[in-house]
Parts: C-alpha cells; sequence; structure tokens
C-alpha cells in the first residue's frame, strides 16, 4: 500500500485513457455475465409452462419444490424434500475429495517444477500443460476405455497374474474421483507453482539453520507464504467439480444425478422445469459466492 | 512489387465474382433441423442440385432439446424438422407446426397405409413418415443363455445379469418399459398404479449398471454391460461389430417410434419445405436413409432400394405374436408425477 505513495508505480503513459482500458472487460460481464444471471433470477420467480418456458407469474414454486416435499401427488402435508440435497451434497463431497486428491499430488509437483533450475523449469510447466491441448470429452472418454473390465489395464494386470478377476471401477464413485482428479490436476498445479516461484528459498535455508526440521519448515514457512497459491488452486478445482458433468455421466454411469445433470434435465430433458432450473442453478450459485467469501473474509483477517 | 499487388486484387475479385454467382445460382433456400447423423449428405446434395436451392442444416440430439430450442426463440428460422412420434403430437399441441393442405403434396399416395392414419397425426395433417423402429432390450448371449422374451430381464434380471444392464436415458423410454412390465396403461391417472411404477423403478436400479442412450450399443459391444435398453437398427450394427448380443422381443410388448419430417410454422421458405417432403417421399431417395440408418421407412417401395440384408435382419423382423407400442403423451398432472418418478430414481 505504501508504493503508491512513491508516485512511480502509478504510470501516467495511459492516464487520459485510462477510465476506458476496463471497458471490454465490463461489457463483456455485463452482457454475457450478468444479464443472463440476472434472467436466471427473474426465470426462478416465475411459473412454469408446461414442456418448456415461463409463464410471466410470480412465483416461489421452483424454491418451494426444492425444499418442501409433498409426496409423488403432492397432496400430502409438507415434509423435507431430500432428493435435492442428496444431489448437491453428492456433487459438494465428489468436488471436496477432488480438491483434496488434487492438492495432495499437485503441491509436491508444483513444489518440484519450481525448484528446478529456470531452463528446465519452463519446460516442466509446458508439459503440464499438455492435457489441455486434447478436449476433455476425448480424455474422458479414453480413460473409460482404459479402466473399463475389458480394457487394457485390467487385461494386463490379468496377464502379468498380478490379479484373478478384473478390478471393477467403471461405473463406480472411484472411477468419477479419478475423473475429476484428473481433469483438473493442472488447475492446482500452475497457481501453487507461481507461489512457491516468488518464495524466497534462502527462508527455509534459514529455518535450517537456526534448528528447525523439514516437517517445521514446510508447516510454519513455507505453506503460509504459498497460501494465497494454494487457496487459489483450491477453488480453481473445486468450483468446475461442482458442476462437472462429464466425469460423473461417462466413468459414473450416470445413475444419480449431479448438479450439472439435474439443471441440464430441468432445460433440456422431458422434465422441461425452466424455474427449476433456475433456481437450482441460484442456488448453486449462492453456495459458490458463499464458500468465495468466506475465502475473502479469512485472507482479510490475515492481513491485519 | 506492384505485377504482386495486381495479381492479388484479380484473385480477390475473381473470388467476390464466384461467391456472388454462387448466391444468385441457388433458387432458394431450405432450413432443416434434423437429428445427428440421421441423413446421408449425398442425399442433401441430390435435393440441392435438382431443386437449385441452397440446403443448410442444424443439427439436434434429443426431442426435448429440440422443442426446448425451437420454443426459446428460433421458430422461424427452421423450415422443417424430424420430430419422433409422440413429439409431433406435443408440437401440434403447442402450436408449433403448420397445416399441410391436401393435394399440397404430389407423392403423398406413397406413405404406406399403415402410417396415414397414425394415433399422433391423424390423416398426416403436419408431417410424413421419416424412418421408423422399435425399442426394446439386447444380450450379451455369452453371459446368459436363456429365455429373454420377457421384460424381467430389465426389472427382475437373472443372477448372471444383475448389476450389469444399461438403461437408456430417456424418461418417456424407460417408465414406458415400465408400464409394459406391469401391465399398466401408460400415463395412468391411477394413484395405485402410478405407485406401483415409482417402487418397481426404485427397487429395480441396484440392478442396473447405467443409465445412457448414445452409449447403448458401445457398452454392449465392448462388455461394460450384459444387457441393456436399446433401439433396433442400434443393436443390429452391435452385431455387425461383432458382439454376440440378441435383440429381444418382449412378450409384455415392445416400444415402436417413428421419426417423421414436420412442416414447421412460420417457415421462412415453405414451398421449398414442401418440395423437400415430396422429395422424401420418393422410395429411392427415403431408402437411402434407410441403408444408411438401419431403420425402416414408412413409404410405398422403398424395399426395393433398400439393402437385401436389412429385410432378412432378425432386428427389423418382430414375431407377429408380440405388439409394439407408440410412447403415449401424458396430460400436465401426470406428467409431473412421472418427473418426480423419474429424479427420485436418479437421486
Amino acid at each position: 500500500m505504501a508504493a503508491i505513495g512513491s508516485g512511480k508505480t502509478v504510470s501516467s503513459t495511459y492516464a487520459p485513457v485510462r477510465g476506458w482500458l476496463l471497458l471490454p472487460t465490463w461489457l463483456t460481464i455485463g452482457i454475457f455475465m450478468l444479464m443472463p444471471l440476472g434472467v436466471m433470477l427473474v426465470y426462478s420467480f416465475l411459473t412454469k409452462e408446461f414442456r418448456g418456458g415461463v409463464l410471466w407469474e410470480f412465483s416461489f414454486a421452483a424454491y418451494d419444490q426444492f425444499i418442501f416435499d409433498r409426496g409423488l401427488f403432492g397432496d400430502e402435508a409438507p415434509s423435507i424434500e431430500w432428493t435435492y440435497i442428496t444431489i448437491f451434497f453428492r456433487s459438494l463431497v465428489h468436488a471436496l475429495i477432488a480438491t483434496f486428491f488434487c492438492l495432495l499430488i499437485g503441491f509436491p509437483t508444483a513444489y518440484y517444477i519450481a525448484t528446478r533450475p529456470t531452463g528446465s523449469r519452463y519446460l516442466w510447466v509446458y508439459l503440464i500443460t499438455i492435457p489441455y491441448w486434447v478436449n476433455l470429452l476425448i480424455r474422458t472418454v479414453s480413460m473409460k476405455f482404459l479402466i473399463r473390465d475389458n480394457g487394457p489395464i485390467n487385461q494386463a494386470l490379468l496377464n502379468m497374474g498380478v490379479i484373478d478377476a478384473p478390478i471393477h471401477l467403471i461405473n463406480t464413485n472411484v472411477a468419477v474421483q479419478l475423473g475429476l482428479f484428473y481433469s483438473y490436476l493442472p488447475f492446482m498445479v500452475l497457481p501453487i507453482y507461481a507461489a512457491v516461484e516468488r518464495y524466497n528459498i534462502s527462508l527455509s535455508e534459514a529455518g535450517a539453520d537456526l534448528y528447525a526440521g523439514r516437517w517445521t519448515i514446510l508447516r510454519t514457512i513455507l505453506l503460509p507464504v504459498v497460501k494465497p497459491g494454494i487457496i487459489a488452486g483450491c477453488i480453481l478445482v473445486f468450483v468446475p467439480s461442482l458442476g462437472a458433468f462429464l466425469a460423473p455421466d461417462l466413468l459414473g454411469g450416470a445413475k444419480t444425478f449431479m448438479i450439472g445433470s439435474l439443471i441440464e434435465e430441468q432445460f433440456k430433458g422431458t422434465a422441461s422445469n425452466w424455474p427449476f432450473g433456475a433456481a437450482a442453478s441460484m442456488i448453486l450459485l449462492s453456495i459458490i459466492l458463499a464458500v468465495l467469501m468466506l475465502y475473502a473474509r479469512s485472507q482479510a483477517r490475515g492481513q491485519v | 512489387m506492384l505485377n504482386m499487388f495486381t495479381q492479388r486484387k484479380t484473385l480477390a475479385l475473381l473470388f467476390a465474382a464466384t461467391f456472388t454467382a454462387g448466391q444468385a445460382q441457388a433458387d432458394g433456400k431450405l432450413s432443416i433441423y434434423h437429428w445427428f447423423e440421421y441423413i446421408p449428405q449425398e442425399l442433401l446434395d441430390k435435393f440441392s442440385a435438382e431443386h437449385d436451392v441452397e440446403v443448410t442444416m442444424d443439427t439436434y440430439d434429443s426431442n426435448e432439446s429440440m422443442l426446448a430450442s425451437l420454443k426459446a426463440g428460433k421458430m422461424g428460422s427452421y423450415d422443417v424438422a424430424v420430430p419422433g412420434d409422440y413429439m409431433v403430437d406435443i408440437m401440434a399441441k403447442e402450436g408449433l407446426l403448420d397445416t399441410i393442405a391436401e393435394g399440397e403434396l404430389a407423392n403423398k399416395g406413397n406413405i404406406e397405409a399403415q402410417w396415414l392414419n397414425v394415433p399422433f397425426d391423424d390423416g398426416r395433417q403436419h408431417s410424413i413418415p421419416y424412418q421408423w423402429g422399435s425399442t426394446s432390450f439386447s444380450v450379451n448371449r455369452d453371459v446368459y443363455k436363456g429365455d429373454i422374451s420377457s421384460t424381467d430381464i430389465l426389472f427382475n434380471p437373472p443372477e448372471e445379469l444383475a448389476g450389469k444392464i444399461n438403461m437408456l436415458d430417456s424418461q418417456g423410454e424407460v417408465l414406458a418399459m415400465a408400464a409394459l412390465h406391469l401391465g399398466i396403461p401408460q400415463c395412468s391417472t391411477d394413484k395405485d398404479q402410478l405407485k406401483a411404477l415409482d417402487s418397481l423403478l426404485s427397487s429395480s436400479k441396484e440392478n442396473w449398471a447405467s443409465f445412457g442412450s448414445d452409449m447403448a450399443k458401445d457398452v454392449l459391444v465392448s462388455g461394460d454391460a450384459a444387457a441393456g435398453m436399446i433401439y433396433n437398427g442400434f443393436s443390429a450394427k452391435g452385431r455387425a461389430e461383432g458382439a454376440n448380443i440378441e435383440y429381444a422381443y418382449p412378450k409384455q410388448g415392445y416400444i415402436v417410434w417413428m421419426d417423421n419430417v414436420v412442416l414447421l410454422k412460420d417457415a421462412p421458405n415453405r414451398e421449398n419445405a414442401i418440395k423437400f417432403m415430396d422429395f422424401m417421399l420418393e422410395p429411392e431417395n427415403i431408402a437411402a436413409v434407410t441403408n444408411y440408418a438401419q431403420y425402416a421407412a414408412g413409404v410405398k417401395g422403398a424395399g426395393e432400394f433398400t439393402d437385401p440384408a436389412l429385410a432378412t435382419s432378425p432386428e427389423s423382423n418382430p414375431p407377429a405374436d408380440v405388439s409394439g407400442v407408440f410412447i403415449a403423451v401424458c396430460d400436465q398432472a401426470t406428467q409431473e408425477v412421472y418427473d418426480k418418478i423419474w429424479t427420485r430414481l436418479r437421486k
């Protein structure tokens, strides 16, 4: 903050147009994000039209459907509706586990890359981006081919006599986790890498000189310094995992809805309940906003 | 330098000239909204050449997504679409279809008699047949050798198949099959019957490995599933790919479906849409679709032009003693119960 006082960090080269620099961004966000979001918010409070569409009558029905169960025919006394809570909770757990494993594998990887000599460091970062040259759908389908009961991995293990029966992975939660973890791992590695790269390694050396063990150095010096990178990585993995439907559909067999597939069903499926789809999106958005605000608050507290 | 510049300019002008000429050449346009991979490109080129019409096509992957897209503002941009049977009924009720006047279609007489007065479009006022087929299930005969002529295979499976069944990810087809299994009418309004439907599905779920429509063939060929709901043409292709699968005609009944070319309301090129429908009623043309998609045409004389292997294929020849039914269109109250049953099933 003190830097502003020196008057040198703020360049005056573009001063006359500075106000306009963000205009394209504001326009993009306004037209392609805030306006559709506004439409969704409005739709979530409208009455559903049979077979898709909305009637312009104000209604809480969509949120009511999410929260209250009135039985198969809607004529019973309302009780808590567990269906959607279960679906949301399942997605939440999947996303949390995926984030945990990404962190577990991603942190050492990022640390390793960031501590290489400058030359090979960029090669490693480059290698991390390779999966992104191929479309996510293709990668997920390929993974399905690999892990199926008659797939190459199981066949190889069977032939080598390591296992007697194929390891059944396809259409299980483990397969979904594998898919999520694999899809989003680079999102964890890159921000942590950026944080560790800026880390002054002589801090660790100073710690070692003062007889701190490896674990103590990691816990009390390295982790606090690179924490913003770790949190950014966790958010980048957690948020897309929460709405993911490719991995659950292709690897998990789509036996159970995830948040993403539940919402898709409301717009593209037989249910055609646009207000409910909009309401479910709003609830999902609120959860993500709450998580981000908790993060912002913890950051703010850390600064004091 | 100058020379190169002139050359480029000439080239550019030449391009521009070709482009405008191409535009002026086509007499009119036709905009088709169609399923993915369901019409051979050569057939579109043939129509384009015969009638001097520029054809454009967008595709969709389910009846419901087509309806959603049309209702979300795409009406008026397409001339024809290809909805399934029940969707023709829904679209007509939603007022999305234009009426074909008597005598407007020169080839209407080519429609096979059995497909003329259909429950979803009596007298063919809005549609013509495109392809028809059936939906039932197929079983891997290496895994299970017993009797497969019952819907028990899906809802009360033998030990060998339990936990290895793929269901179509389609509410209409799964619930219609379940209704056939219980012997209750489709779209029943009887509360006890609906409750029975709900509990049948939730109790069968543990026997099912996955839900998926576009991969219904793939899971049977690869062995991920040992049995699965499937469309007849899809099963025939799976057999051709070497899977030892048999398509079943359960005694409780199976599902019949028909896709149809419909005339959309506010069609920007209505005249060309009629020409296209007449074109698709020519036996030779519709047979090209049949050979491509492995289903069946509903046009007299198309058999002459279709692949002879199709005529004897077990997937295209149901036994005489079992019958197929179209999927019914439920009223709003029953549809809402169906939606609830479907969501509970996937909880």
